[in-house]
């Protein structure tokens, strides 16, 4: 004969362990049903936490085929990597505009800035940036410009700049501006004053 | 004994030199027959070639009693995790968990734990299992339990699904290309030789066609043949001049072209009456002559071309077309100037950056044209090569990346009568630097045409009119600094 607190104590747990059971299948489906839909799959970067500060972007014009220096005030963290990946979102967020004097393709966005040997910046913008990108020697050629320029304007120190697409290296942004190679800023910088 | 010391001695004495030749002639004659044994060894040295999915690998096929071995560890090695021990005459594989036992100068062995009867004798070689060549095969299915696929006569081994197939074709352009497209990147050994170019495929599980013999109904690159030996598969195209073979398409097509030296004693095309014929030679005339004899002073590059259609212009319009039917005018231009000029495409090719620069720089043009087009904009921009950050050249070689740094000058100078002569015809022209290949490749004067609507109207691009004036603007540009281009060259 089973003693009758024995009873009682194994009839509590058993009706715990269902208790929980249950409550573990209800979480599971409200968490089915509250899944990222897929337009937000796509990482977000952490606030930024930094003193505003004055920056200088380098903006593409398409119409006139130019490239005009712009100053704008953003938070930059204290990290060089940080900046670097903060100005060129603060520069691609001109260009995602629905006003924007020239556009990217939905989607665009710069995955990392990597800032490796000295004076070297690696920046890795995702596919649909490329992908999305018109194709056109000026068009892709002042996207470069844009982004090596703003880079090197304002992280002192990057003398060259490889540009990634994916995290792989493309032959060419829209089937133009050669990606294969390193840019050198100087040589760059050239281009930009002609561009202006 | 006299009469007996005598013969002796004379006999001595005669057979001395005899004896010594007969030695050293037994000392070459062995010589020989070792040299010849090791070169005919290693020349003929057997191989076997294993391909599945994930690699691709060669094994020595040594013979054994007059029958081909292989050692089983070589084989699977590659494939998965595998260990094996000997006791006495029992040898024990394990592979990738399940224990194999084969017995040395039996045939029976227990494979994954079932009987498997071996069609000669299995060896123990300082600790490493042979097995007949004709049971790999069936062992390998074993191990791996997939379907595989052997070619006795070549010793070529697939596991799986794992063949590369290929497509080949020859585009009639000038010069002519043969366009081979294959189901995977491959990486063959190249080599030439007079009249043809020869790939050895040894890693790729490359396959033959459905004839062993591909025919082209092109004289400048009549036909390729398939065939497979050793362990590798071989295609030989063959061609009554010179050629060479460029990737693109991450490894996966390879273009074979005649050198353009080659293609300029081919006959002259019709449509282009004003490029001189080759001159027949008297016989003894050097090569180098023979190659040189007829040299483009221009070459043009409509860029874009086949799978790769460059912007979209319009509904209905691509920018390779564009680009093809405004270089066709000014290549009409430039040779009734007298100006020879050589077109990269004519048709509707593929062809890769690289591509296009190495045909150029073996042409040693004067000068580099390169034409684009786009819907953005107005008139025509017309640009150089902005220079990547690259290496500096050694002695004569150059760095790819920046092979037109001793051209800028030159390519500016060519830039600026451009210019001059568009705005003279009152065509809007702006001059850039740009980021664009392959114009950093290109050993003479460089330049790359952008065209846009003169107007603002998509419909200029196509229009003759538009298309002839540019075409005249820029011939006459290149005519006015003809003698500073040619210099360069």
């Amino acid at each position: 004969m089973i003693p009758r607190h024995l009873m009682i104590g194994i009839a509590a747990m058993l009706a715990v362990a269902l208790g929980m059971s249950f409550y573990a299948w209800r979480m599971r489906g409200r968490a089915a049903q509250t899944e990222t839909p897929a337009e937000y799959a796509h990482p977000v970067s952490a606030p930024v936490q930094g003193p505003t500060e004055q920056v200088t972007l380098y903006v593409a014009y398409d119409d006139p085929g130019v490239l005009r220096s712009q100053s704008a005030s953003i938070p930059l963290p204290a990290g060089r990597q940080e900046r670097a990946q903060e100005l060129l979102r603060a520069l691609l967020a001109l260009y995602l505009d629905k006003s924007s004097s020239h556009p990217l393709g939905p989607g665009a966005e710069v995955r990392d800035v990597y800032l490796v040997d000295p004076g070297l910046a690696v920046i890795d913008v995702n596919d649909a940036f490329a992908d999305g990108h018109r194709s056109g020697i000026m068009a892709e050629e002042l996207t470069v410009a844009s982004l090596v320029q703003t880079l090197a304007t304002g992280i002192p120190g990057i003398n060259r700049v490889k540009i990634l697409v994916g995290g792989r290296e493309r032959e060419t942004l829209a089937g133009h501006a050669d990606l294969s190679s390193v840019y050198d800023v100087s040589a760059v910088g050239q281009m930009v004053a002609e561009l202006q | 004994m006299p009469w007996s010391s005598r013969p002796w001695t004379h006999q001595r004495c005669g057979n001395r030199p005899t004896q010594r030749t007969a030695l050293a002639a037994i000392f070459c004659l062995a010589t020989l027959f070792a040299f010849v044994l090791s070169v005919s060894g290693f020349a003929d040295e057997k191989r076997l070639s294993v391909y599945s999915g994930a690699t691709g690998y060669s094994l020595t096929v040594r013979e054994k009693n007059g029958t081909d071995y292989v050692g089983l560890l070589e084989v699977l090695q590659p494939l998965g995790s595998v260990s094996s021990r000997t006791d006495g005459r029992s040898w024990k594989l394990n592979y990738n968990g399940s224990e194999s036992e084969f017995t040395s100068g039996k045939t029976q062995a227990r494979v994954q734990g079932q009987a498997f009867d071996l069609p000669a004798n299995f060896l123990l070689e300082n600790g490493d299992g042979l097995v007949p060549l004709r049971s790999v095969p069936s062992l390998v299915s074993r191990f791996l339990w997939a379907p595989v696929n052997f070619h006795e006569a070549s010793r070529r081994l697939f596991i799986g699904n794992t063949a590369i197939h290929f497509t080949a074709q020859v585009n009639r352009t000038n010069p002519p290309t043969l366009v081979m497209n294959f189901t995977s990147a491959v990486n063959p050994m190249i080599a030439t030789e007079p009249g043809k170019l020869r790939m050895v495929f040894t890693r790729e599980p490359v396959v033959p066609p459905g004839s062993q013999t591909l025919t082209f109904d092109n004289p400048a690159i009549p036909s390729a043949t398939f065939q497979e030996n050793n362990g590798a598969a071989e295609i030989a195209v063959n061609g009554p001049v010179p050629l060479f073979a460029s990737f693109s398409n991450d490894g996966r097509t390879i273009t074979i072209t005649p050198a353009p030296q080659a293609t300029a004693h081919a006959p002259a095309p019709v449509a282009q009456p004003a490029v001189p014929a080759p001159q027949a030679l008297p016989p003894g005339t050097p090569q180098e002559a023979v190659a040189n004899a007829v040299q483009y002073f221009v070459v043009v590059d409509a860029s874009h071309g086949g799978e790769e259609r460059g912007a979209a212009l319009g509904d209905q319009l691509a920018e390779k077309d564009v680009t093809l039917a405004f270089a066709q005018r000014l290549r009409q231009q430039l040779q009734a100037r007298g100006l020879t000029t050589l077109m990269l495409r004519e048709g509707d090719t593929t062809m890769s950056l690289d591509q296009r620069a190495n045909m150029t720089n073996q042409a040693r043009p004067a000068i580099y044209i390169c034409l684009h087009a786009t819907s953005q904009g107005s008139g025509v921009r017309l640009y150089t090569a902005l220079l990547p950050a690259g290496a500096e050249g050694r002695g004569p070689f150059l760095d790819w990346t920046t092979a037109q740094s001793g051209f800028r000058a030159v390519s500016q100078t060519a830039e600026t009568s451009l210019a001059t002569e568009l705005g003279k015809r009152q065509v809007v022209v702006r001059s850039l630097l740009a980021p664009l290949r392959p114009l950093n490749n290109i050993t003479a004067a460089a330049l790359a045409i952008e065209v846009a609507p003169s107007g603002g109207k998509l419909a200029d691009l196509n229009s003759p009119a538009y298309q002839q004036l540019v075409a005249e603007s820029v011939t006459a540009g290149i005519e006015a600094v003809r003698d500073q281009l040619g210099e360069k060259r």
